[in-house]
């Protein structure tokens, strides 16, 4: 029974690690550690990216606008792709029919074989507007009217749900991101100040913040929503979403970040530079935020799929992004009908997508918490 | 004793502070109940004001909230415009249902997550290491929102069990074997999604404790006089790792809160959560205040514990 000289062994080689920090001038990386983790940092960062800019450029990629209904197609299943047309010819592009509904069955889709309509690439469709800017017409692909193709399905409106997920994913990551950016750096100066100067100032904020960290989050999140107007247009709700989830979680970055500051203040190099006679200002600029920097930056990844989901929790109770601006809340809303549960399970994909970003929100926690030793927060 | 008493004083003073904050984010608040009754033509504004005044929303802030404290000491903790009823009743029932429901799920999670992470910890870097690894990944990563959709489909799917609700139609008339069976089978699946969801975080915590007593000298010690292992893990290292996880005992009673709000909602369990959704949508902010003392009280209470608890097992807090 070796159990204890393995982690032992282990924990004697973690520490035997120079003690790395993003900004290069302060370490050089020596031996094997941080430099080799470096990459796998990347690993987590560049599918975030990849997915954040297949959701900013959603006109782009998506077929359809997430407006557009056909009502003929409600919760149609997603569109089959073929290869082999009737005549038995091989198509080298993949290719799909019209898809009719007959009229005698409702919820029941078949597909017209007398044409066939291959999948084209940048075609032209539905207008949207590029960053708010420009307005463009191409998409990623498509087919020529009248067929219409939807790899994810419809839903009961008969909107293509692989549009809406894009769209939702802009509303849904970009207030989660915006939340973790406000909530961080909220939590952080305040915390820096109470750090900082201490006294009746840090035991106030210090107090204040427990009152927050004393509700179970959803509670307080669905509390303050409480008390806000119920009717508000989309891009409000938006607005009122990303602010409440960011200023509610206020106090645990900044209780964290007070620490840091509280052991940064103490430091000789700081109590040099004051004995120097430099303002608190320049001191706080310049020694002591740079040591929450890792903190600050760890908790960010942390909130922010923490955040997501409670913007999508907020709007699938009907309380934050409303219809028909999707948000990956209210598109799962649907899914509390028996039927559209049981049968549609295309339905599920805001689901599906939240677990992919989680998961890799959690991945990048873990790779920045190895990269710069914090331990677990 | 004074530990005991100043950890009370301070969740008193939580929880006076978390009114004090309802009410002056309640005052903040644009509308109210009312609102809608004035927009009825049928109802002349002079019931509404009548209305208005007979429950004394026309008095000021300092007012409403003095009358508001002296109703939390009758026991009535407000009085809810959409029940017509007091406030504190209609939580009371709640509360316990949410009680049951969050406490089965966690006595579930602990009992298994502990030593789950006590096995990983110490075949740390094997097989079972890696496979948890996953598996808790994985269950980080699926929303409780998710994960509660997917256990009422599959309910619906297999009718393994029922969904929706606490008690069968015309269960009053059964006997109580019968009546507790009822409640144990609806209570399956929304109790499933919190163990579920609660379980990953208590391994995580679990072997990370257990790896740093591992590490000690006294476990060493411990085996080098040939202390058989199970006996030296589960009688000597557990004991010494027990303080971080009482300590998660207190910090996860909001997380499991949260969740049980979000299960309830969607299973149609007849907690808390519900009855807060209800309130909010129909402006009754006095039932809304009320929820959230509720939950603010269920989570201080748990901190409560857990600081108790500490205090008890580590001598080193009370050195304090």
């Amino acid at each position: 029974m070796a159990l204890a000289d393995k982690s032992a062994s282990a924990r004697h080689a973690s520490d035997a690690r120079p003690v790395p920090f993003l900004t290069p001038k302060r370490q050089a990386p020596t031996g094997t550690g941080p430099a080799q983790r470096a990459g796998k940092l990347w690993l987590a960062l560049i599918p975030l990216a990849a997915v954040h800019s297949l959701v900013m450029f959603a006109g782009f990629f998506a077929p359809e606008d997430y407006a557009e209904q056909d009502r003929t197609l409600p919760l149609a299943p997603p569109s089959r792709l073929h290869f082999v047309d009737p005549h038995g010819r091989f198509h080298v592009v993949p290719f799909v029919y019209r898809i009719v509904p007959p009229p005698a069955r409702p919820g029941d889709y078949l597909e017209d074989q007398s044409r066939v309509f291959p999948i084209g690439i940048l075609v032209r469709g539905t207008p949207y507007r590029v960053a708010g800017i420009f307005t463009s017409r191409r998409h990623l692909f498509g087919v020529e009217a009248p067929a219409k193709i939807f790899l994810l399905g419809r839903d009961e409106y008969g909107r293509d749900q692989l549009s809406r997920l894009l769209y939702g994913g802009r509303v849904s990551l970009f207030a989660g991101l915006l939340a973790a950016v406000l909530s961080v750096t909220t939590g952080a100066l305040l915390g820096a100040c109470a750090g900082f100067y201490g006294g009746w100032l840090d035991g106030a904020l210090m107090r204040f913040s427990e009152l927050f960290l004393a509700l179970p989050w959803l509670y307080l999140l669905l509390a303050v929503r409480a008390f806000l107007p119920l009717r508000v247009s989309p891009s409000e709700a938006l607005l009122l979403a990303i602010t409440i989830v960011g200023l509610v979680g206020w106090a645990r970055p900044a209780r964290l970040v007070r620490g840091v500051v509280l052991s940064a203040r103490g430091r000789s190099y700081v109590l040099a530079a004051r004995g120097f006679g430099a303002s608190d200002f320049y001191l706080i600029r310049r020694h002591v935020l740079p040591e929450t920097f890792g903190v600050v930056l760890t908790q960010a990844a942390l909130l922010a799929p923490q955040y997501i989901l409670a913007e999508v929790t907020l709007s699938f109770f009907g309380l934050g992004v409303g219809e028909p601006v999707p948000s990956w809340g209210n598109m799962l809303t649907s899914l509390l009908r028996y039927y559209v549960l049981s049968q549609c399970w295309w339905m599920l994909s805001p689901g599906l997508a939240l677990i992919g970003v989680s998961l890799l929100y959690y991945l990048l926690t873990s790779l920045l918490q190895e990269r710069l030793r914090i331990g677990q927060l | 004793m004074r530990y005991y008493t100043r950890r009370l004083l301070h969740t008193i003073f939580l929880i006076f502070g978390v009114s004090v904050l309802s009410f002056l984010f309640m005052e903040l608040a644009p509308g109210e109940f009312f609102d809608e009754m004035r927009l009825n033509p049928q109802i002349s504004p002079e019931t509404v004001v009548a209305l208005r005044h007979q429950y004394g929303l026309d008095k000021p802030l300092a007012v409403r909230y003095v009358r508001w404290v002296q109703s939390v000491f009758k026991g009535e903790f407000g009085f809810s415009f959409a029940y017509n009823r007091p406030v504190a009743p209609l939580l009371m029932s709640r509360a316990r249902n949410t009680l049951l429901l969050t406490l089965t799920a966690t006595l579930f999670a602990w009992l298994i997550g502990i030593p789950w992470g006590v096995w990983i910890a110490v075949r740390k870097g094997k097989w079972p290491d890696h496979f948890s690894t996953v598996v808790v990944t994985g269950l980080v990563s699926v929303p409780d929102l998710l994960l509660a959709l997917v256990a009422l489909l599959v309910a619906m799917r297999t009718g393994w069990f029922p969904v929706g609700g606490m008690v069968s139609l015309g269960s009053s008339e059964w006997g109580p074997a019968h009546k507790v069976e009822d409640v144990a089978s609806h209570l399956f699946c929304p109790a499933l999604v919190l163990f579920l969801g609660s379980l990953p975080t208590i391994i995580r915590h679990a072997r990370t404790a257990m790896l740093g007593v591992l590490d000690s000298g006294f476990v060493r010690a411990a085996q080098a006089h040939g202390i058989s292992s199970r006996r030296l893990l589960f009688r000597h290292a557990l004991p010494a790792a027990a303080g971080p996880l009482i300590s998660l005992v207190g910090i996860s009673v909001g997380t499991l809160l949260s969740a049980s709000l979000l299960v309830e909602a969607i299973m149609g369990w007849p907690g808390i959560g519900p009855l807060l959704l209800e309130a909010i949508l129909a402006r009754d902010l006095y039932l809304v205040v009320g929820a959230v003392i509720f939950s603010t009280a269920f989570l201080v209470a748990g901190n409560l514990v857990a600081d108790a608890l500490l205090y008890r097992i580590d001598p080193r807090i009370r050195g304090e």
